[in-house]
């Protein structure tokens, strides 16, 4: 297939332009705009109802948009829809494979609509499929989790797409499976398709070479992970106390409090003022009867900075 | 002291045909704790959850939630239970106090009790003004928290909460296990899954369950030392993997 290519813009493979999306009276999302570079991995990092899933459902021409426009390796997605779909893989939030065919037919359908075989595209996904085809002639409702997720990705890679577009892969997935399939993204990156992947934990976003930051609609940031923490204002404190709960109810009355947020075994905790005074704080906390403090400053992470974002 | 154990399980096995779910769990909550309840998809926490809450029994094993038997007695223990998980909490389609009123009333408590408790529910949430509003008009924040509150409406024993914090914003989930804290110094004992790893170190002590055996049960800190990791997520891949 030839398609008109614009030079300039050779690198870039998806323009998303000022769209927004309403459905009633609820804004799903407004005025979003963002780049994804060939062979990028972009992920769209926000918690539910943020306007992940709208995004993705508008990018893969299931749904237009009430404004702005949206190119695909220069395919606008209106005009050329048809051949939108044919480049481009796709991977629901909710289970998108048969539960009442096997792994192998799964697998053939998907390659079929796409008139492709399975065998020429067969390297893409050999890796990933290698841990599930021991079970190929199970049904596909009877795989666990993890190899659910597998599979859904062999079927979304099996035509050999030049965007892969996952909405939220590893939700409601443990942490270990969570590991095991960024693991296979970054290999797949290597391969020269461009991936957007959205997801609700703020970790991943670290995984990314860049990431949108949504929330209610809107985006909060654009950047690599390391920009958008080297963007964070304020000097982070990490507190430790003996009893956490009371930790937090003191720290927040502090008066020079600015934010109090739990953070696995400690307390991330920021200051109003500019300069932040640790030896004011340890001395205050002794006052309020802590026992073990520890306190330190830290570098922020992306779950930090989304917060911090939020406020704003 | 020995302090009272709210749950009890001991060797408690079930099996699916061949499939063993379960294999011989034993392990007991004290009562006011948060239990982390932690382990891989398809390591068998469901199936030991609807154990507990009294809605499957097991194959074999003495178990005993809130006092009473789990072969003789569910229907006690689901009295003085409570429940809530992502997936199934509130009704879109009913309003905020229809919701209230229809889980007490479940429960079977009296009428002026569910007004007097809601007044006090609306104001602890402040959401005074959306007492006749549809759920499906509230975030998903709000929800959370409305469907919590109302898991220990009735207040329960024991609150099993199943991934109660699942895709919901950072601020919220933190919000919310501040609800938690509060439900487990007022008593209730709290029985808690997540895949938010921070959220293991928020609670007493976790297990972590693998291929249906728990493989680690002990508080937070202890556990990270004996993994020599530097926080449960560490200690959860190296059992996992």
């Amino acid at each position: 297939m030839f398609l008109n290519i614009d030079y300039q813009n050779l690198m870039t493979s998806l323009r998303v332009k000022n769209i927004s999306k309403k459905y009633d009276k609820v804004q799903a999302i407004s005025d979003i705009s963002f780049n994804a570079e060939k062979g990028e991995l972009f992920g769209l990092i926000g918690p539910d109802g943020a306007g992940k899933t709208t995004i993705f459902r508008i990018l893969t021409t299931l749904i237009l948009p009430d404004n702005g426009e949206v190119f695909f390796e220069n395919l606008d997605i209106i005009k050329d829809f048809k051949k939108i779909r044919q480049i481009t893989g796709y991977m629901p939030g909710k289970y998108s494979l048969y539960q009442d065919l096997t792994v192998e037919e799964n697998l053939n359908f998907f390659a079929a609509v796409f008139g492709v075989k399975v065998e020429d595209n067969y390297y893409l996904i050999k890796e990933i499929y290698e841990h599930i085809a021991p079970f190929k002639k199970r049904l596909a409702g009877k795989l666990s989790g993890g190899m659910k997720q597998k599979l859904a990705l062999c079927c979304a890679l099996i035509h050999k797409p030049q965007i892969l577009i996952l909405d939220e892969p590893t939700t409601g997935v443990d942490a270990v499976s969570r590991k095991e399939f960024w693991e296979m993204l970054q290999k797949l990156k290597t391969q020269n398709i461009t991936i957007l992947v959205s997801t609700p934990y703020m970790d991943e976003a670290a995984l990314c070479n860049r990431v949108a930051l949504i929330q209610k609609g809107k985006i909060l940031d654009i950047d690599t992970p390391e920009n958008i923490i080297s963007k964070f204002q304020h000097k982070l404190i990490s507190v430790k106390s003996f009893d956490k709960q009371k930790l937090i109810k003191d720290l927040r009355s502090y008066e020079f409090s600015n934010s109090v947020f739990a953070f696995g075994e400690s307390i991330h905790y920021t200051d109003k003022r500019q300069k932040t005074d640790v030896k004011e704080i340890v001395e205050y906390l002794i006052n309020k009867n802590h026992k073990e403090i520890k306190v330190e400053e830290i570098k922020p992470n992306i779950e930090d900075c989304f917060m911090d974002l939020m406020k704003k | 002291m020995n302090k009272n154990k709210i749950i009890k399980v001991k060797n408690l096995v079930k099996k699916f045909g061949d499939f063993v779910a379960n294999d011989n769990l034993n392990f007991e909550v004290e009562a006011g704790e948060i239990f982390g309840f932690l382990g891989a998809n398809g390591a068998g926490k469901t199936t030991a959850i609807k154990i507990l809450t009294g809605l499957s029994k097991p194959t074999s094993g003495e178990i005993s939630v809130a006092g009473y038997d789990i072969y003789k007695e569910t229907e006690k223990i689901k009295r003085n239970i409570g429940y809530m998980s992502q997936k199934f909490s509130l009704y879109d389609d009913l309003t905020v106090f229809e919701n209230i009123r229809f889980y007490a009333g479940i429960y079977g408590m009296k009428k002026q009790e569910i007004i007097d408790k809601t007044e006090s529910l609306l104001d602890k949430l402040d959401i005074r003004n959306h007492k006749n509003s549809l759920i499906r008009s509230l975030p998903l924040g709000w929800k959370q928290k409305l469907a919590f509150s109302i898991a220990i409406f009735h207040n329960p024993k024991i609150v099993f909460l199943d991934e109660p914090t699942g895709g919901v914003d950072p601020v919220t989930r933190r919000m919310f296990w501040e609800l938690i804290y509060d439900a487990s110094n007022s008593g209730i004992t709290v029985f808690v899954t997540t895949h938010y790893m921070d959220e293991a170190e928020y609670c007493d002590r976790i297990s972590i369950m693998d291929k249906g055996k728990i493989v680690a049960l002990d508080k937070p800190q202890i556990l990270k030392e004996q993994y020599n990791a530097a926080n449960i997520d560490e200690v959860f891949v190296k059992i996992a993997r």
